[in-house]
């Protein structure tokens, strides 16, 4: 393990939300103790409904959020101190779901790419305006382009500033939240190629954030399955999609739009109802509620996340159970 | 082409004011305050007095024109002064939040509770009339308006995703303020910040009217006003011309206000061509 890019142990996120005055503090556990690890150049899915606390999980590994316990390692060294606020933003970069809200409407993409550069101390101004330029050509961009504002581009094409923001320090982890869901399905497809193809070319880890499968199916090496702030199951790519042991993950794979799944095997395990608030969750397993294979052990144990194959893990008291 | 017009005609009846004002000592016809002469007074506008004159025989034109310069600087500078104060407390209010939000808006509420005009007068009375504690006195009182907005815009556009990745890249806090906040709250700023500059020029004239301003006999528009009001049913041009400056200069500088927003919109600039 002392290879990876980013280790989380035991990561919480609460939020005190409410107040004294109107029906008192509570803590919402948006993340609940998440232990996993990226290696350099993979690709985890990170995937759950909204609201399972995958965009806090996010933010608390860019350190936009403290962490309310656990540990955050970057390359080994552990995060939260201040000074390496600037060698964290050189190593993990974000590119983020609405590509309308993440640029500054009163910057050209010049601005965009060219101000970070400088205030990580690339002074040459030759060599900001030649990496400018790569950087533009990388992600589809004309370079003549540079000054534009963000409001003359389409979704994609703003959508491809946004990674290029992300990737113009060199990073090396890129987390990309929900980086297609705002866009047109057409478009979703290229911008799904182009992440990939940077992956190649700069040789990038990724954590894809997705409430669509779909997306995660496509790009993934690995695949963790949050609910309610923990993980449910973690695994390679071919263990969750060809073996899913939680039945979430089945849930979730059922509801998968696909018109060569029959869909008649699958409409028994789709998952009732709605997600439980993550202010008051379910005691015991937070799935139970919604869970075909619910037994009373569900209500009053919380399944710990055990193996069940090699880097296979699935936090379910039936995890044995196949199908 | 509306935010064109509005802006031309404002540009130009705030360019009229500030030309006037730079140019009194030569377009004056007579001294402003030494030129009294009690055989010309309160002489209806004709073609030896354009504007007429006054009780004591001055020209109500030259007094005018120097009135300008008065009206002019307590507007600019007060109002620079309370939009800096404004900016500054709304922005970092807003950005930080916690502790010093609290604070901020607390000491707004109480701004806005107190009428500025009543906090001015206690100002003035402290400070004596004169320029200078005008300019204190109306540049430290009404920043609330500016910082409510600036807190508001700040409050809403820190969780902006372009904000949030500036953060990511490592930007400090100052940085932010000034690249990625600062810039889309120009608009409403500059609105505000213009507006505020024709409430500036009716506070000195309020406050010239009420003897706390300029004094007598130096010229300004408030206190012509107020010079006047005894005499508007008999001699009116005594007030009217005075009024009458006052209001195109306010509306002169409402109108750039609209104008100047318009065209410092990207988007709009966009919009037009």
């Amino acid at each position: 393990m002392a290879d990876a890019l980013l280790e989380l142990d035991d990561l919480a996120v609460h939020y005190q939300v409410g107040s004294r005055f109107q029906g008192g503090v509570k803590a919402l556990k948006a993340v609940d103790g998440i232990t996993l690890d990226v290696k350099p150049g993979e690709c985890l899915g990170l995937v759950g409904e909204s609201g399972c606390g995958k965009s806090t999980l996010a933010l608390a590994i860019m350190g936009l959020v403290a962490p309310t316990r656990g540990v955050i390692r970057l390359e080994g060294r552990a995060l939260g101190a201040r000074p390496d606020r600037m060698e964290t933003a050189r190593t993990v970069q974000m590119v983020f779901q609405d590509p309308y809200a993440s640029l500054n409407p009163r910057q050209t993409v010049r601005r965009t790419l060219a101000d970070p550069l400088r205030l990580h101390g690339v002074g040459d101004k030759a060599e900001i305006e030649a990496r400018v330029a790569d950087m533009m050509a990388r992600v589809g961009l004309r370079p003549e382009h540079a000054d534009r504002y963000p409001h003359e581009f389409s979704g994609g094409q703003r959508q491809r500033i946004g990674i290029a923001r992300a990737l113009i320090l060199r990073p090396k982890l890129v987390i990309c939240d929900e980086p297609v869901s705002a866009l047109d399905v057409s478009i979703r497809a290229q911008i799904i190629n182009l992440l990939m193809e940077l992956k190649d070319e700069l040789g990038l880890a990724y954590i894809v954030i997705s409430h669509d499968l779909g997306v995660v199916e496509h790009v993934s090496d690995r695949v963790a399955v949050m609910y309610l702030g923990r993980i449910v199951e973690r695994g390679g790519w071919r263990e969750i999609f060809e073996n899913p042991r939680h039945p979430y993950t089945r849930a979730l794979i059922a509801a998968i739009p696909d018109p060569f799944r029959r869909s008649a095997a699958t409409a028994d395990r789709k998952a009732r109802g709605e997600i439980a608030s993550a202010l008051d969750p379910p005691p015991g397993c937070h799935f139970h509620p919604r869970c075909p294979l619910r037994a009373d052990v569900c209500a009053t144990q919380a399944p710990a996340l055990e193996p069940i194959a090699d880097g296979h893990l699935a936090a379910c008291h039936f995890r044995d159970r196949t199908g | 082409m509306k935010g064109g017009t509005s802006l031309w005609v404002g540009g130009g009846l705030v360019g009229l004011a500030v030309l006037v004002g730079v140019l009194a000592p030569w377009i004056h016809l007579t001294d402003p305050v030494l030129a009294a002469n009690l055989m010309n007074a309160e002489i209806p506008p004709g073609r030896e007095f354009p504007f007429g004159t006054d009780a004591q025989g001055r020209d109500i034109y030259s007094r005018i024109v120097h009135g300008a310069r008065i009206s002019l600087t307590v507007g600019v500078i007060s109002q620079i002064a309370n939009t800096l104060i404004g900016v500054t407390l709304g922005l970092t209010a807003g950005y930080w939040g916690g502790w010093w939000d609290d604070l901020v808006s607390g000491l707004t509420n109480l701004m806005l509770a107190i009428p500025s005009l009543i906090f001015a007068l206690a100002i003035m009375a402290i400070l004596g009339p004169g320029l200078t504690s005008l300019l204190i006195a109306l540049g430290l009182t009404s920043w609330s308006y500016s910082c409510r907005i600036a807190r508001a815009q700040a409050l809403s556009l820190k969780s902006q995703g372009y904000v949030q990745a500036a953060r990511i890249l490592g930007y400090g806090d100052l940085r932010i303020m000034f690249t990625q906040l600062l810039p889309n709250m120009l608009g409403p700023l500059i609105v505000i910040a213009t507006l505020g500059m024709g409430g500036a020029i009716l506070a000195e004239a309020t406050l010239s009217f009420l003897g706390l301003g300029i004094r007598p006999p130096y010229p300004s528009w408030g206190s012509m006003l107020s010079e006047a009001r005894d005499q508007i049913t008999t001699a009116p041009w005594l007030s009217v011309f005075p009024g009458l400056a006052i209001f195109f200069t306010v509306l002169g500088l409402n109108l750039l206000g609209d104008g100047l927003r318009d065209i410092l919109d990207p988007q709009s600039v966009a919009r037009r061509t």
